[in-house]
């Protein structure tokens, strides 16, 4: 397994959740339509405002467990600048699961926010 | 569903495996030009856009790393990829490769092939007999002493019917019998067995039947056979019509019902029976009598089937019920008689309790062999290792796991066990037959002590192997995944003779080796030299120029008055021969399988007190036998033919006897009674030995054939060797009578010789792998010096130009490698101390501890080790400063 490198900065990010960054990469193709791995990077740190620790190159490996579960698809294509690119779109199959994904984040979101009230009432 | 998928993706991933690679590589490279425009546009400069983004994407070689793993089938692909990596390494050093293979294959093949050989003697010996694991050899016991009596027949029957906790039980008793296939006579042998013998078994005949129930009881009523398969085969050629012809069996014509089917050799150890006939045929093979409607004839030996799920304490305890209740019930006869059970491997009458001690000290050999060699290659590894330290740290600092490497060297080493392990099988298979050979062949008898190399011993040699894998390959794995990455990508630190923590370990192995060694040593020593006392130990008879053979009267169908013509006539002949100077016939010859004759005795005068038992073998003899026998006569005279039938009763004693009874008076015209005829001492014997040379002297003493028993051995005193009085014998017996043939002729060197031969078993074995422990251990403790020299070349270099001279290291090196060797030693010792009282069953006439013993391993462990050492000594002595310094 990859060692995350030292990092200064690594103490005001957040590391990527556990399990999230599968949901991160279908809804931004859900949205986006199909997307090169760089732009999906783009867009997930976009999003998150800077503020997650994504090493970019761990995006790949996801991208391959996304397609062998089948829920995204890749094809080779042009880029914006004419370079050869590869490109995911997201399946049938894969807005299914995020239609899933969302739920649960959704409740456990809703869970933690729960507990995030109750610490605060405590205090 | 989806599992299904991705194991489909991830096998086509596996399969495309190079395109996948390109891809990956391509949309890598296409994300970091990206990137790093991304960030020359944010204004840095190009090489700062670069390493921002390389920072930013993180390891390049790790992701590719873990996609590889996400794509393909990890498990097997990395199997895969260590197992040739692997075969890739041994190439890279075929010498170390080759060494460590040998040293596995012999630790690995010894222990498969005594493994076998426990399996196939002692564990479950017999081929195609069903449910050995149930089965129970079963002797009688005399006042609760085992091994010396068997039990009668009406005995047996009320076993099998008082018994509960028992399928059934089976007689099997095997005789020498003569053969007479047309012409020829010839020696071979057979088991009276009782008639539930196969169906007992669960043997199926090939041909034929096996025997039906009641045809083991009537005298003489069913002289039917079962042929072993391969007597079918080699005097019947096979003949598909064999059954219900005839063949003469000791003299009697026997119809042959069944063909035992091939691989089935009975149920005696070590001796493949050729045929079977039922208990009522007994009389005709073991005579003179008819044994079984008398319950005081104790003449079976026989086997206990036990009913699944009884223990053999169980089993015991209601066999030993029914031998108390017919001691009750039968005082005469059974009175002291008990009946014993024992485990296959402990069974008293055949070959597997001869061999039991034997194949305990090769058990213990083996495994010791094994260590050893595990240690050395252990050894040979932790040098590769070291050697490799470099790759391993490398591969670290590139992101590999250390459980990856320590995978990576277990692969390594579980490869290297492999192959030894496929050798070691092969050497296990061809060494199946070895006991049988190294055992004396004798006439008239096949022997068959197979190694059974079946799924158990296949299993418990996989097992050992995985166990030396784990112990040879750990050390050198632990020492990797001990790398610190930061000293170790410095530069190599040059090595200083000893003191090293790494070295800690190889020379620890070492000492273990060389203590190993020293105890294989000593034991071997201490055998060798219980044999050599054996053998110069004199038995009291004539080793050289006597020979001994026998007739077979009782099969020709001679009375006793045609035996006793015959036997004169034959003596009177061939003491008319040149180059026979006497010849005697007895009952028993010592040192055969023969038992002798024994009785209660009384002697005038001597008051027996109440408790001792007053019994003393004795054994019937010829005129002339001390003799001929080289027996001294120190007292008196020995038999003539005058001391026949009507002469009045008169016995020889031996000296033991009369220092006993006649309390060193001169026994001779005193009277002696046995069997209730008193008899009158003519002569006293010197002391000689009856059954084996370990034996302690006893009172034994002789009565004349003529008024006693008649015998059938006969003795020759000639300094001719055995094939030309062969000849001679032939040649004579035919005169006399056509059917008549002498069986094996043999010295009685060679008689005594049998005797000791499970000895030189043990011998012969402790002395092969003592040697084979002694060259490991030697081999180890030179890798051990020559590698910490060849570390240490920069230091002795520096000695060398500071002014030490060659004496100086040589003496350096060499104290070095002998202060490991010491300490072996001294481990050794203490071991063999301790180790040795386990085999001084098999010693005659040295301790356990020895002091030539220890001397002569200590001697020959120190010359090897002084060789070992030297070696590399003298590799260190020739170092070129100039050279040494400047590397």
């Amino acid at each position: 397994m990859a060692h995350p490198l030292a990092h200064p900065m690594a103490k005001e990010k957040t590391d990527v959740l556990h399990g999230s960054l599968a949901f991160m990469v279908l809804r931004t193709l859900d949205t986006l339509g199909p997307q090169h791995g760089w732009g999906i990077a783009r867009r997930i740190e976009q999003i998150s405002g800077d503020a997650l620790e994504l090493n970019q190159g761990t995006l790949y490996p996801a991208l391959l467990r996304l397609q062998q579960m089948g829920w995204i698809a890749s094809k080779w294509g042009s880029s914006e600048n004419h370079r050869r690119a590869k490109f995911y779109s997201i399946t049938r199959a894969g807005r299914k699961q995020l239609a899933a994904e969302a739920e649960n984040w959704e409740r456990i979101s809703g869970i933690l926010a729960r507990f995030r009230s109750q610490a605060g009432e405590a205090s | 569903m989806t599992r299904l998928r991705v194991l489909l993706c991830r096998l086509t991933g596996w399969l495309r495996k190079g395109s996948l690679e390109r891809d990956l590589d391509e949309e890598l490279h296409f994300h970091l030009q990206l990137e790093t425009a991304e960030n020359v546009r944010k204004g840095m400069t190009s090489a700062q856009a670069r390493t921002s983004a390389l920072r930013r994407f993180g390891g390049v070689a790790q992701v590719k790393e873990t996609y590889r793993e996400a794509h393909g089938l990890p498990a097997i692909q990395l199997l895969w990829q260590d197992v040739r990596f692997g075969f890739r390494m041994m190439r890279r050093s075929p010498g170390l490769s080759l060494l460590v293979i040998l040293c596995l294959t012999l630790g690995i093949g010894a222990n498969a092939a005594v493994f076998s050989w426990i399996e196939g003697i002692l564990l479950r010996p017999f081929p195609l007999v069903a449910h050995q694991e149930r089965m129970m050899a079963m002797a009688g016991t005399n006042r609760g002493v085992a091994g010396l009596d068997d039990l009668s027949w009406p005995d047996f029957v009320d076993l099998q019917k008082n018994c509960t906790l028992f399928d059934t039980f089976i007689v099997d008793r095997i005789m020498g019998v003569t053969l007479a296939i047309g012409e020829r006579a010839q020696r071979t042998t057979g088991s009276v067995v009782s008639a539930n013998y196969f169906r007992a078994l669960g043997v199926r005949p090939v041909l034929g039947r096996g025997f039906e129930p009641g045809e083991d009881f009537g005298r003489n009523a069913h002289p039917v056979t079962v042929i072993g398969y391969r007597m079918w085969q080699d005097r019947f050629r096979g003949d598909p019509g064999i059954i219900g012809k005839t063949q003469m069996l000791n003299g009697m014509p026997h119809t042959i019902v069944g063909v035992a089917p091939e691989g089935f050799y009975g149920t005696f150890v070590g001796w493949a029976m050729q045929f079977w006939v039922p208990t009522s045929m007994q009389e005709q093979f073991d005579p003179p009598t008819y044994k079984l409607g008398d319950r005081g004839a104790r003449w079976i030996e026989g086997f206990a089937i036990l009913k699944p799920g009884v223990t053999p304490a169980q089993a015991q305890a209601e066999i030993s019920a029914v031998a108390k209740r017919l001691e009750v019930d039968y005082p005469a006869t059974n009175r002291g008689c008990g009946i014993q059970l024992f485990p296959l491997w402990k069974t008293p009458f055949n070959n597997a309790g001869a061999l039991l001690p034997t194949l305990g000290i090769a058990l213990a050999v083996v495994v010791s062999v094994l260590l050893i060699a595990c240690a050395n290659v252990s050894n040979l590894l932790l040098v590769r290792a070291f050697g490799r330290r470099h790759e391993m740290t490398v591969r670290l600092a590139v992101g590999a796991g250390r459980g990856r490497l320590l995978k990576q060297l277990l692969t390594e080493g579980t490869i290297l066990a492999i192959i030894s392990a496929i050798g070691g099988m092969a050497m296990a298979h061809w060494c199946r037959n070895l006991l049988a050979l190294l055992l004396p062949a004798r006439a008239g008898v096949t022997m068959t002590l197979p190694g059974e190399l079946d799924w158990r011993v296949l299993a418990l040699s996989a097992g050992v192997c995985l166990i030396s894998t784990l112990l040879f390959g750990l050390a050198p794995a632990i020492q990797a995944s001990k790398i610190d990455l930061v000293s170790s990508l410095k530069a190599d630190s040059a090595g200083v003779v000893g003191g090293r923590r790494r070295a800690a370990a190889r020379s620890s192995l070492v000492v273990v080796q060389v203590a190993l060694s020293f105890v294989l040593l000593v034991g071997a020593a201490l055998l060798l030299e219980s044999l050599r006392g054996m053998q110069n130990t004199s038995p009291g008879f004539s080793t050289r120029g006597v020979l001994t053979t026998g007739i077979d009267f009782r099969s020709a169908g001679y009375n006793a008055q045609r035996i006793k013509t015959f036997q004169d006539e034959l003596i009177d002949r061939l003491q008319g021969l040149g180059g026979l100077q006497s010849a005697a016939f007895a009952r028993t010859t010592p040192f055969s399988y023969g038992s002798y004759s024994s009785a209660e005795i009384a002697v005038d005068g001597y008051e027996t007190a109440p408790d001792r038992q007053l019994t003393v073998e004795y054994n019937e003899v010829g005129p002339g036998y001390l003799a001929t026998m080289g027996i001294p006569v120190v007292s008196g005279r020995e038999f003539t033919r005058a001391d026949n039938e009507t002469a009045p009763l008169v016995a020889v004693v031996n000296e033991a006897m009369a220092a006993q009874y006649w309390r060193g008076q001169d026994p001779v015209g005193g009277r002696l009674q046995v069997k209730r005829r008193w008899m009158r001492v003519v002569g006293v014997a010197k002391m000689s030995k009856y059954r084996s040379l370990r034996e302690t002297p006893k009172p034994f003493f002789y009565v004349p054939m003529r008024q006693s028993a008649l015998g059938q051995a006969l003795e020759v005193r000639t300094p001719l060797g055995p094939e030309t009085i062969a000849k001679v014998l032939a040649r004579e017996i035919h005169k006399l009578d056509a059917n008549l043939a002498p069986s094996e002729v043999i010295t009685m060197q060679e008689q005594v010789d049998r005797t000791t031969a499970v000895q030189r078993v043990a011998v012969t074995m402790l002395g092969v792998f003592g040697g084979l422990a002694l060259l490991l251990a030697a081999i180890g403790l030179y890798g051990v010096m020559s590698y910490t020299v060849s570390q240490s070349t920069r230091e002795l270099g520096l000695r060398m130009a500071l002014g030490a001279g060659v004496p100086h290291l040589l003496r350096q090196v060499m104290s070095q490698g002998m202060a490991l060797t010491a300490g072996g030693l001294a481990l050794g010792a203490v071991a063999s101390v301790a180790l040795t009282r386990l085999i001084v069953g098999m010693l005659y006439g040295v301790t356990p501890r020895d002091p030539l013993a220890f001397g002569v391993a200590f001697v020959a462990m120190t010359m090897a080790a002084g060789i070992a050492c030297f070696l590399p000594a003298w590799r260190a002595a020739r170092t070129d400063p100039v050279r040494a310094l400047r590397d």
